[in-house]
């Protein structure tokens, strides 16, 4: 299990939790592991084409995975995931 | 045997090394680490310096040397006015075990009469020296750094949760011109976080409002108020001869198009966004480190991503990613540390956590890459090309927030 952990603004659509504990060897199994456990997610997270969308990055032990293998980079339990879309609060 | 001034003088000739001006001028070119001292009156230094020289009073020489150059091996010249005060100081400087101490023949005026380069010190008026003294007492400030404080010129985007603490602290520190973008007026549910603004001023320009509030806090900054909302046609024009733009707006639209004009001018932006309990912080250093762009490529659409008035924000949150930003500034504007770019920095005000991020360069990013830049220079632009037609704030692109979405979002 990796820990995934959900920013506040993604947080109404896996019920509030900031970290959620989920199965996958790949950034991307992760990712469809979530979406299908949380399908509200689908849209924020994935672009029609299944590539992650250009407005959210996704960072592994704190690189950002589009400069690893992207949704093929491999993820160990221990490792750290995180979601993060952009924000405009000001 | 009582000795007489010839008699130490001599003895001080005998053991000090001496360097003419232009050996000095060449020693400083070819030894980076030269410590360059002047031993004159601090009434003296005031009339003008060697540039790079630190100034100890001969009188001050024993208590401060050692703060200043702390190896005891390092490469020494002292001056003085004509080179006779310097040969004593240098005495001490053997005595107290430095190896290699030098002392210019003919001090500062032999310099100046050989016509090399010499520099007047920043100056502060008597009631800067006390306003600022706190500055002045830390090293990596002192008188220069505040000059160069208050002959600085920053720009925020957005007098709100985020431009009122930085503003507040920038105008304290002193920084001289201090421009403020926003088009709004002050509403009373502003007041939780937007602590540059006060309740008798509900419905009042928030660019008067803030104008106020600082120059009252300090009479030496220049506020500039740019009445306006900052859009594709008015962004070069807002921007120009800033130093350093401090980013604290609150749509999407409003940080692309400072983005894209800003790498453009090659001016710096320090960024923040705050949501609820959450921060997001970082420096965009143009060219040295990534833009906004090639952190997120492209924005999310409106109903993705709710703004402060839709979602709320805890109060303190933008106050501390505010501060945050100001801090940057003053490293911007001073040249000192090291700043966030290419880092990403995350606060969790429920957890009271931050978490680093690392922020590279896009190769291919539309608007700071090579090819971007060489596009510009071309007088065309990449981003539409490169972005792709799903873009919605691509350069010269014609995008616009769904009616109500960016009055609505823009707290």
């Amino acid at each position: 299990m990796t820990a995934v952990r959900i920013p506040a603004v993604l947080r109404p659509a896996v019920g509030g939790e900031k970290e959620i504990e989920i199965d996958g060897a790949t950034v991307g199994e992760i990712i469809e592991a979530l979406v299908g456990r949380f399908p509200p997610l689908r849209d924020q997270l994935l672009a029609g084409d299944g590539e992650l969308n250009r407005f959210v990055n996704v960072y592994v032990n704190g690189q950002d995975v589009r400069y690893l293998d992207g949704l093929g980079t491999k993820v160990e339990a221990r490792d750290e995931v995180r979601l993060l879309p952009a924000m405009a609060g000001g | 045997m009582p000795k007489s001034y010839s008699d130490l003088l001599r003895e001080a000739r005998s053991t000090i090394p001496e360097v003419t001006p232009a050996e000095v001028s060449q020693l400083r070119e070819a030894t980076p680490d030269l410590a360059l001292v002047d031993v004159r009156e601090a009434s003296e230094w005031e009339q003008g310096h060697l540039p790079g020289a630190t100034h100890i009073s001969k009188s001050y020489l024993e208590q401060q040397v050692e703060g200043a150059v702390p190896d005891r091996a390092a490469p020494v010249v002292l001056y003085c006015a004509g080179g006779v005060r310097s040969l004593f100081a240098a005495q001490t400087l053997r005595e107290m075990g430095y190896s290699d101490v030098r002392s210019m023949s003919g001090g500062f005026q032999a310099w100046k009469t050989q016509g090399l380069p010499w520099k007047l010190p920043a100056s502060l008026r008597p009631d800067q020296k006390l306003r600022y003294s706190r500055h002045l007492l830390i090293p990596e400030v002192g008188i220069e750094g505040q000059a160069k404080l208050l002959d600085s010129k920053v720009l925020l985007i957005g007098a709100g949760g985020l431009g009122s603490p930085s503003g507040l602290y920038l105008a304290a520190a002193g920084v001289g011109t201090i421009g403020i973008v926003d088009f709004d007026v002050v509403d009373a549910s502003n007041l939780q976080r937007q602590v540059v603004h006060t309740s008798d001023r509900i419905g009042e320009k928030k660019v008067e409002s803030a104008r106020k509030t600082l120059t009252a806090l300090n009479p030496d900054v220049n506020v500039v108020a740019h009445d306006e909302m900052l859009v594709a046609d008015n962004v070069d024009r807002i921007i120009a001869g800033y130093d350093v733009i401090l980013d604290g707006t609150d749509t999407f639209e409003t940080r692309y198009i400072l983005n894209d004009a800003a790498v453009a001018a090659n001016i710096p932006v320090v960024h923040a966004s705050v949501f609820r309990f959450e921060g997001q912080l970082t420096v965009f250093q143009p060219f040295e480190g990534p833009c906004y762009r090639c952190l997120y490529p492209t924005p999310p659409p409106p109903e993705l991503a709710p703004g402060c008035s839709v979602a709320g924000v805890l109060g303190v949150v933008p106050g501390i990613l505010g501060l945050l930003q100001a801090n940057e500034v003053l490293k911007l504007l001073l040249g000192i540390g090291d700043t966030l770019a290419g880092r990403l920095l995350l606060f969790d005000a429920l957890d009271a956590s931050f978490t680093e991020l690392k922020l590279r360069r896009d190769s291919a990013c539309p608007v700071c890459s090579d090819e971007a830049v060489e596009a510009r220079k071309a007088g065309r632009s990449l981003a539409t090309t490169s972005v792709g037609a799903d873009a919605p704030f691509a350069l010269g692109g014609s995008w616009t927030a769904p009616a109500g979405v960016v009055e609505e979002a823009r707290t």
